[in-house]
């Protein structure tokens, strides 16, 4: 048979795109019951690292279990929506719509010391990919208590330092509200200032694009929760 | 193959004397992005070895069976099936593993030592050859990977595999991390420092 005539070649290629294919199909439906196990069980222990507890890898799911024993998802103006499952909320397309109809989920998580903490889940841009993470919030609806980041494809050393606990060990104590404002918090240059009163932490130095990616993310992911957080604190006042 | 090599020349030969790095300078893009740290360089390495060694062995089985009109293109989907194998094994079974790889494990299939080295030696040589050639450029892949990691991480941040191993004492004395090894130049410095290093013991791989 003639290897270099346009019949052979078509069937040479047509037959190894199937069987690649069929290849790759196969593994992708083996193996994807496994890959979402760890996807969830991965997304557990961000959750978790955001109000700082690191959980060895083989007791993920039964610490997650023991502290986060309340999961909603709440809309724009704070409400309770019944029949959501917080957990399967994509909170990376929920981003992308309207703030008036997002769906938000909220984690809540009662620490050792019995302190109750509000998880919120942020996903947004980086430089070369997304990036996401979870801040946790005092019962006063204001205060941060501890935030994870992680990222797809930053730079290593530069944009992907965000992932480290020196930047996000900063965002610890800090205000959302400010009086009766809701101002997320700023993420600036080492050393300076932003022009308004919110509260701020330090950039990344050489990560500028993935700094202004993380403000950008705590902007547009926080603010839809403004009432919900405001609900929070006022309840919590009542009961003192 | 009009001339025989032998097994152990076609394994070890790529780790100095035809290094895939700093002797046929192939794959240097993969340098720059991933050897900011000393991990990411090391499991990148890893994973080359991995696809370089079978897809070399799978072209080497069909080699006589390709079409010469599209052999690039079928090593290229040989390649990136193997890739994405590779990537959805990591996330079942090593996910931390694949999470830090993250994007790098897709840049092997652009990693020009692949198809170098499929085309060079896989399309002409039997299986056994090409598997041992594909370990060999690997290896001498992640050894450079591996050095360069290793110098970008311990003077750009201090730290080695993430641990600190500049003393605190010597940040104290005025010691600060050189920032520009971080950047991506700064890989192409000291690749071009071990090719001078590796030139000057190796008198004749020197261009006249």
């Amino acid at each position: 048979m003639n290897k270099q005539s346009n019949i052979y070649t078509l069937i040479y290629i047509i037959v190894l795109v199937v069987v690649a294919g069929a290849a790759l199909a196969f593994t992708s439906i083996s193996l994807k019951d496994r890959q979402q196990a760890n996807a969830d069980a991965d997304k557990m222990r961000q959750i978790l690292a955001s109000v700082k507890i690191y959980p060895p890898s083989d007791s993920i799911i039964a610490e997650y279990k023991h502290y986060v024993d309340d999961s909603y998802v709440v809309n724009i103006n704070g409400e309770k929506e019944e029949g959501v499952d917080a957990f399967g909320v994509n909170v990376a397309q929920e981003t992308k719509k309207a703030e008036d109809v997002r769906e938000l989920p909220v984690y809540v998580c009662r620490l050792a010391d019995g302190t109750r903490k509000y998880i919120l889940p942020l996903y947004g841009a980086g430089l070369w990919g997304p990036i996401w993470g979870y801040v946790s919030i005092d019962a006063d609806g204001s205060t941060i208590y501890g935030a994870y980041f992680a990222h797809q494809g930053e730079t290593p050393g530069l944009g992907a330092e965000i992932e480290k606990p020196a930047f996000s060990d900063q965002f610890g104590g800090k205000e959302l509200f400010k009086g009766e404002r809701f101002l997320p918090i700023a993420v600036v240059k080492a050393g300076q200032a932003p022009n308004g009163d919110e509260d701020y932490v330090d950039g990344v130095s050489g990560g500028t694009i993935t700094s202004k990616g993380v403000e950008a993310m705590l902007d547009n992911c926080l603010k839809p929760y403004a009432r919900f957080l405001e609900i929070v604190g006022t309840n919590k006042t009542k009961q003192n | 193959m009009a001339e025989k090599i032998s097994s152990g020349s076609v394994l070890f030969n790529p780790f100095s004397k035809n290094n895939p790095v700093i002797v046929q300078i192939l794959g240097i893009c993969s340098v720059l992005a991933v050897t900011a740290k000393l991990e990411p360089a090391i499991v990148m390495g890893l994973s080359v070895i991995v696809v370089l060694a079978f897809s070399n062995v799978i072209i080497s089985l069909i080699r006589n069976t390709i079409p010469v009109n599209i052999r690039i293109i079928v090593q290229l989907v040989v390649v990136a099936t193997l890739v994405v194998v590779v990537s959805q094994l990591l996330q079942a079974y090593a996910y931390d593993v694949s999470k830090q790889l993250s994007v790098f494990i897709g840049l092997i299939i652009t990693n020009c030592i692949l198809m170098g080295r499929l085309e060079a030696f896989a399309m002409a040589n039997k299986p056994w050859p090409s598997f041992l050639d594909g370990i060999g450029n690997g290896v001498g892949y992640a050894i450079i990977l591996v050095i360069v990691g290793f110098f970008r991480e311990l003077l750009g941040s201090g730290t080695l595999l993430g641990y600190q191993v500049v003393p605190e004492a010597l940040y104290e004395a005025g010691y600060v991390n050189n920032g520009l090894m971080i950047l991506p130049p700064m890989a192409l410095i000291v690749v071009a420092c071990i090719i001078w290093v590796h030139r000057s013991y190796n008198k004749d791989l020197q261009e006249k």
